[in-house]
C-alpha cells in the first residue's frame, strides 16, 4: 500500500532526511521528486508535524480559507532552510492564482507524460500461493478464508454452467467473470453489508457473497415471474434492493457519477457506509468515469472505485484503450488516493480493499482501487475472443495465473481445504445449479401487465389505452405471442 | 457554459430597446392571462386569495425552490453557479438560508449533475438539479435517457429516481444565437418514464415546479427563459401545487383550437386577438405537461371547433406538435374541417441576426388560423 504525495514532497523529504532514512527511490529529475511511503507513515508524520506546527509562517498563504489553514500549514516549507536548496530556492518563490499559492520558476519544465517506473502492484501472495516476504495484509481466519474459496469456486461453477445454458439455447444470453473471481469474492467479503454496490455487470460475486440465492440468479437469467427485474432486462442485468445492489444497466460507466449522489446521500445521513462504484478499463474512457471520479472528490462523496483492469474492453486491448499507466494514475489527477493491486491475489485484493474502505467511510472521501487482471472467459456469449487473441494467451491465465489455483494453494497449505472438500464441492454446487435451472425453465414468465408497469409509479393513459388495445390484438393474434407470458 | 453577454443582460436588465419592446409586451399579455383565469374564477390563484405579489417568472421559481428546501429536508438544489444564486437568479438567497451542503455549486460538468442527481434521488432525497442552459443537457442526455428514465422499470420497482427534477431555461431569448435559445422538448418526449413540464407564466411556474419536484417520477422541467424578468403576474406566497398532465383551456373560443406551452402561448394569445378582430373565435391550451400529455383536453376541444395549430418553437420537423397532430387526426378525423396546422420554427440551427425569420411569429399564426378557418 503507497500512493504518491507530491504535494507534500518537501515536508516529507524534510522529515525523511531527519527521522527516517534512507529515502525511498525518486521517481523524476531533482526539481520534481516525488517521494513513496507507506500511506501510514505519510499520514503519521503529516500529524505529528501539523500539531508541532502551530504559529508556523502564514504569510504565504493568505489567501487559504478557514479550513484550508490546517492544510496550508503542513504543506508550508519555510521551515526547511536545510532542505535541498535548489528546491527549497523555488517553492521560496510563489505566486498567488486562484486555488492558492504556487511556486514558480525560472526553468521551463514539462512535467513527463509517463513517470519513468511504472505504478508497483501490490501483492501478497506469489504465483505458487506462498506470501511474499514482507508483505503486509489482513489476517483471514480459517471460517473466512474457506467461505471465500468456496464462494469462488460456486461462481465459477455458475458461470460454466450458465455458459453452457445458453449456448444450448435455453438462455438468451451470459457474461461470465472467469479470471476475475478474486476481485468479485475478496472484495465482496472486505465490505460491510450496508456498503451500496453500484456494479458494472461484470461483478455477480458480491450479490453471491451477500446471499442472492442460486435459484435467484437463474430467475433473473431465465427472465422468470419470480425475477425482481420482472424479466424486462437481459440475463445478468441483476439487482436487489435488499441486498445493497443496485440493478444493472448496460451502459458503460453511468453508475460512477450516480455513485457520487448516492455516497453524498450516505454522507448527508451520517451512515457508518461507503458506495462501492465498479468499471472496467474500457469504462474508464467514458466521460461518465471522469464525471463521477471528479464529482465524488469534489463533493467529499464516500465512493470506493474499483476498477477491475483486466485487459480488454470486448476485443479493444488497453494500449488501444488509454496511454497513461493504466488507471490507477489518474486518481492523483483528480485529487483522489489511489492504489494498484493484483486482482487475481485474494489476500492483496482483501487487504486493499478493507483498508480502502476503512479509509473512505472514516475520511469520508473516495478511494480509486485498479486491479489488474485478466478477461479469460469472452466478453460475452455474443462474442469470440479467440478472433483477437491468441488462445495460449488466454490458456495462460485460465491456468498458470487462475486467482482461484493461487488461493486454494495457500488455503491448502494452512490445511484449511483438501481434494475430497473440493470435489464434494464442485459435485454439490453443480447439483443445486442443474436444479435451479430446471426450477426456472418450469417458471411462468411475468405477466403482460408486467410490460406497463413501473414506467411510471401509475399508470399513464397512453399506457392504458395501449395494454387495452395489445389485449385485444393478442386475443386475435395468440399464436404471434409467447404462451407462457400470463394475459 | 453561459456566454458572458447573455449573463450581463439577465443580470442588469435588457440591453436593447426593440428587445425591451417585445419584452413589455409580453408582459401585457401575459398579465392578460391572470385575467381569463381570474374572469373563469378558477385558478389556485383565486383560491389562495389575499396574500399574492406580483412577481416575474424567476422569482416565482426561487419561491418554489424556497419551499421545495423548507418543506422537505432531504430536499437538495445544486448545478453550475447555483450556489451565488444562479445566472438567471433562480437560486438566489437558498444557500444562504438552508446552507452549502443542500444547495451547492457542482462541476462544470452536465453529465455528472444528473448521474449525481440520479444517485441522489435514489437514495430517497428530492434531487432538484439545474442545467443551466436547456441547449446545454445533451451530455447528460444518457443518463436521463438511459438511466433516470428506466430506473423503476429495469428494477421491477426495487430502485427508483423519482426524485429527480431537472430544470433546464429553454427557448429564444432574442439574442441567444445557436448555443442559447434551442427548445429540446422533443427529444424528452420520446423518452417513457420522464415527464416533461413546461410552465407559461409565474403563477403556473410556481405550482407546476413544486408539483414536478415532489412527483414520484423524474421530471425535466423547461422554463422559459424570456419570461424570467419579463413576465410578472401575482403569484400566491403560500405552498401550493398545480397538477401534471392536465392541460388548461386558457382563452375559449369556437372556430379553432391552437395549442402551445411555455413562452410561446404569449405570441399564440396575441394572434387570437388580432383574429377576433376579424371575427374568428380561437380556443388556446396550454398543454403544460408533455408527456404523458392530456389528449382528452385537446381532443374535446377540437370536438368542438373543428379545427387545430399546433405552435412551437422548437424545428418544425418531429417536433412535439407532429405527435399532437397525429393523434387529434386519429381521434377527430370525421370532426376535422382543414388539416392541422402546424406553425414552429424552421428546420434550421436556431440563427442569431435571422431570429425574427426563424420564429413562429404572431403574423405567421394569424395567416394559419386565418387559412385554417378559410379551408
Amino acid at each position: 500500500m503507497a500512493l504518491w504525495f507530491s504535494r507534500s514532497r518537501n515536508i516529507i523529504a524534510h522529515l525523511v532526511k531527519t527521522k527516517i532514512s534512507p529515502i525511498n527511490q525518486s521517481l523524476f529529475h531533482a526539481k520534481y521528486i516525488s517521494y513513496k511511503l507507506p500511506y501510514e507513515l505519510v499520514w503519521e508524520l503529516r500529524k505529528e508535524y501539523s500539531s508541532t506546527a502551530t504559529g508556523m509562517v502564514f504569510r504565504r498563504f493568505e489567501s487559504a480559507r478557514a479550513g484550508e489553514v490546517e492544510e496550508a500549514v503542513t504543506y508550508s516549507t519555510s521551515d526547511y532552510d536545510d532542505d535541498d536548496d535548489e528546491i527549497n530556492d523555488a517553492e521560496n518563490k510563489t505566486i498567488d492564482f486562484p486555488g492558492g499559492s504556487v511556486a514558480f520558476t525560472q526553468q521551463m519544465k514539462f512535467i513527463s507524460e509517463s513517470p519513468d517506473k511504472r505504478v508497483p502492484c501490490y501483492r501478497v501472495l506469489d504465483d505458487d500461493g506462498y506470501p511474499i516476504a514482507g508483505s503486509t495484509y489482513e489476517q483471514v481466519d480459517k471460517e473466512m478464508a474457506v467461505k471465500m474459496y468456496k464462494s469462488m469456486v460456486t461462481l465459477q461453477i455458475m458461470d460454466n454452467i450458465f455458459y453452457e445454458a445458453q449456448r444450448q439455447g435455453r438462455i438468451s444470453f451470459y457474461l461470465t467473470s472467469m479470471g476475475e473471481e478474486a476481485i468479485n469474492i475478496a472484495t465482496a467479503a472486505a465490505l460491510s453489508f450496508d456498503d451500496i454496490i453500484l456494479p458494472q455487470y461484470r461483478e455477480p460475486g458480491i450479490l453471491l457473497w451477500r446471499g442472492f440465492t442460486l435459484q435467484e440468479f437463474a430467475n433473473q437469467c431465465f427472465g422468470t415471474k419470480d425475477d425482481y427485474g420482472k424479466g424486462r432486462q437481459m440475463p445478468i442485468h441483476y439487482g436487489s434492493k435488499q441486498h445493497n445492489f443496485f440493478t444493472i444497466s448496460s451502459p458503460i460507466a453511468t453508475q460512477l457519477p450516480q455513485a457520487a449522489g448516492v455516497a453524498y446521500s450516505l454522507k448527508m445521513d451520517n451512515k457508518e457506509a461507503c458506495v462501492v462504484a465498479f468499471t472496467g478499463d474500457g469504462g474508464t474512457s467514458e466521460g461518465d468515469f471522469h464525471a463521477g471520479m471528479n464529482f465524488a472528490a469534489v463533493m467529499e462523496a464516500p465512493v470506493l472505485f474499483i476498477c477491475r483492469n483486466n485487459g480488454w474492453a470486448i476485443s479493444t486491448p488497453i494500449s488501444e484503450q488509454f496511454r497513461s499507466d493504466g488507471v490507477v494514475v489518474k486518481g492523483q489527477a483528480y485529487g483522489i488516493r489511489s492504489i494498484r493491486v493484483d486482482g487475481n491475489d485474494t489476500l492483496a485484493v482483501y487487504s486493499a480493499i478493507r483498508a480502502a474502505r476503512e479509509m473512505v467511510v472514516r475520511e469520508q472521501k473516495p478511494i480509486l482501487v485498479e486491479a489488474l487482471t485478466y478477461r479469460v472467459g469472452h466478453h460475452s456469449t455474443s462474442d469470440d475472443s479467440t478472433k483477437y487473441r491468441p488462445l495460449d494467451e488466454i490458456e495462460h491465465w485460465k491456468t498458470a495465473r487462475s486467482p482461484l489455483a493461487r488461493f486454494r494453494k495457500w488455503v491448502q497449505r494452512n490445511g484449511w481445504w483438501n481434494d475430497e472438500g473440493e470435489t464434494e464441492l464442485r459435485g454439490t454446487i453443480r447439483k443445486q445449479l442443474l436444479n435451479a435451472i430446471q426450477v426456472a425453465e418450469k417458471s411462468e414468465k411475468p405477466s403482460l401487465v408486467d410490460l406497463f408497469t413501473d414506467v411510471y409509479d401509475n399508470l399513464p393513459l397512453n399506457l392504458h389505452e395501449q395494454e387495452k388495445s395489445l389485449r385485444e390484438t393478442i386475443k386475435r393474434h395468440q399464436k404471434d405471442f409467447p404462451s407462457d407470458v400470463p394475459v | 457554459m453561459a456566454f458572458g453577454s447573455l449573463r450581463r443582460i439577465e443580470r442588469f436588465g435588457w440591453a436593447s430597446s426593440k428587445l425591451e419592446q417585445r419584452g413589455r409586451s409580453i408582459v401585457r399579455r401575459l398579465s392578460t392571462f391572470t385575467e381569463v383565469d381570474e374572469s373563469k374564477k378558477n385558478s389556485s390563484h383565486q383560491e389562495t386569495g389575499k396574500s399574492n405579489k406580483s412577481v416575474n417568472l424567476f422569482s416565482a421559481i426561487n419561491q418554489a425552490l424556497h419551499i421545495a428546501l423548507e418543506t422537505d429536508p432531504r430536499s437538495y438544489v445544486f448545478g453550475e453557479d447555483v450556489g451565488f444564486g444562479g445566472v438567471f437568479r433562480c437560486t438566489s438567497g437558498l444557500s444562504d438560508r438552508f446552507g452549502k451542503r443542500r444547495v451547492f455549486n457542482t462541476p462544470l460538468c452536465e453529465q455528472g449533475i444528473v448521474g449525481f442527481a440520479i444517485g441522489l434521488a435514489a437514495m430517497g432525497n428530492r434531487a432538484i438539479a439545474e442545467i443551466q442552459f436547456a441547449d446545454y443537457i445533451f451530455p447528460a442526455f444518457d443518463q436521463i435517457v438511459n438511466e433516470a428514465a428506466k430506473f423503476r422499470y429495469r428494477s421491477g420497482n426495487q430502485f427508483n429516481c423519482g426524485g429527480l427534477t431537472i430544470r433546464a431555461p429553454y427557448g429564444a431569448v432574442g439574442h441567444g444565437g445557436h448555443y442559447h435559445s434551442q427548445s429540446p422538448e422533443a427529444f424528452f418526449c420520446h423518452v417513457p418514464g420522464i415527464k416533461v413540464v413546461i410552465p407559461r407564466s409565474p403563477q403556473q411556474a410556481k405550482g407546476l415546479l413544486l408539483s414536478s419536484i415532489r412527483d414520484p417520477n423524474p421530471v425535466v422541467f423547461f422554463e422559459p427563459k424570456w419570461l424570467y424578468r419579463l413576465a410578472v403576474e401575482e403569484v400566491p406566497d403560500k405552498d401550493y401545487m398545480l397538477p401534471l398532465s392536465e392541460a388548461e383551456v386558457i382563452r375559449e373560443g369556437s372556430d379553432i383550437t391552437l395549442v402551445g406551452w411555455g413562452a410561446q402561448l404569449s405570441i399564440m394569445e396575441q394572434a387570437c386577438f388580432d383574429a377576433e378582430k376579424d371575427g374568428i373565435s380561437c380556443e388556446l391550451i396550454d398543454l403544460k405537461t408533455l408527456i404523458p400529455w392530456d389528449k382528452e383536453t385537446v381532443e374535446a376541444s377540437v370536438n368542438k371547433t373543428g379545427r387545430l395549430l399546433v405552435s412551437h418553437e422548437a424545428p418544425i420537423t418531429g417536433g412535439f406538435g407532429a405527435e399532437i397532430a397525429a393523434s387529434i387526426v386519429e381521434r377527430c378525423f370525421l370532426r376535422l374541417e382543414a388539416p392541422v396546422a402546424r406553425v414552429c420554427g424552421l428546420d434550421t440551427p436556431f440563427p442569431l441576426v435571422f431570429e425574427p425569420h426563424y420564429m413562429p411569429t404572431k403574423n405567421k399564426i394569424l395567416d394559419a388560423i386565418k387559412s385554417t378557418v378559410k379551408y
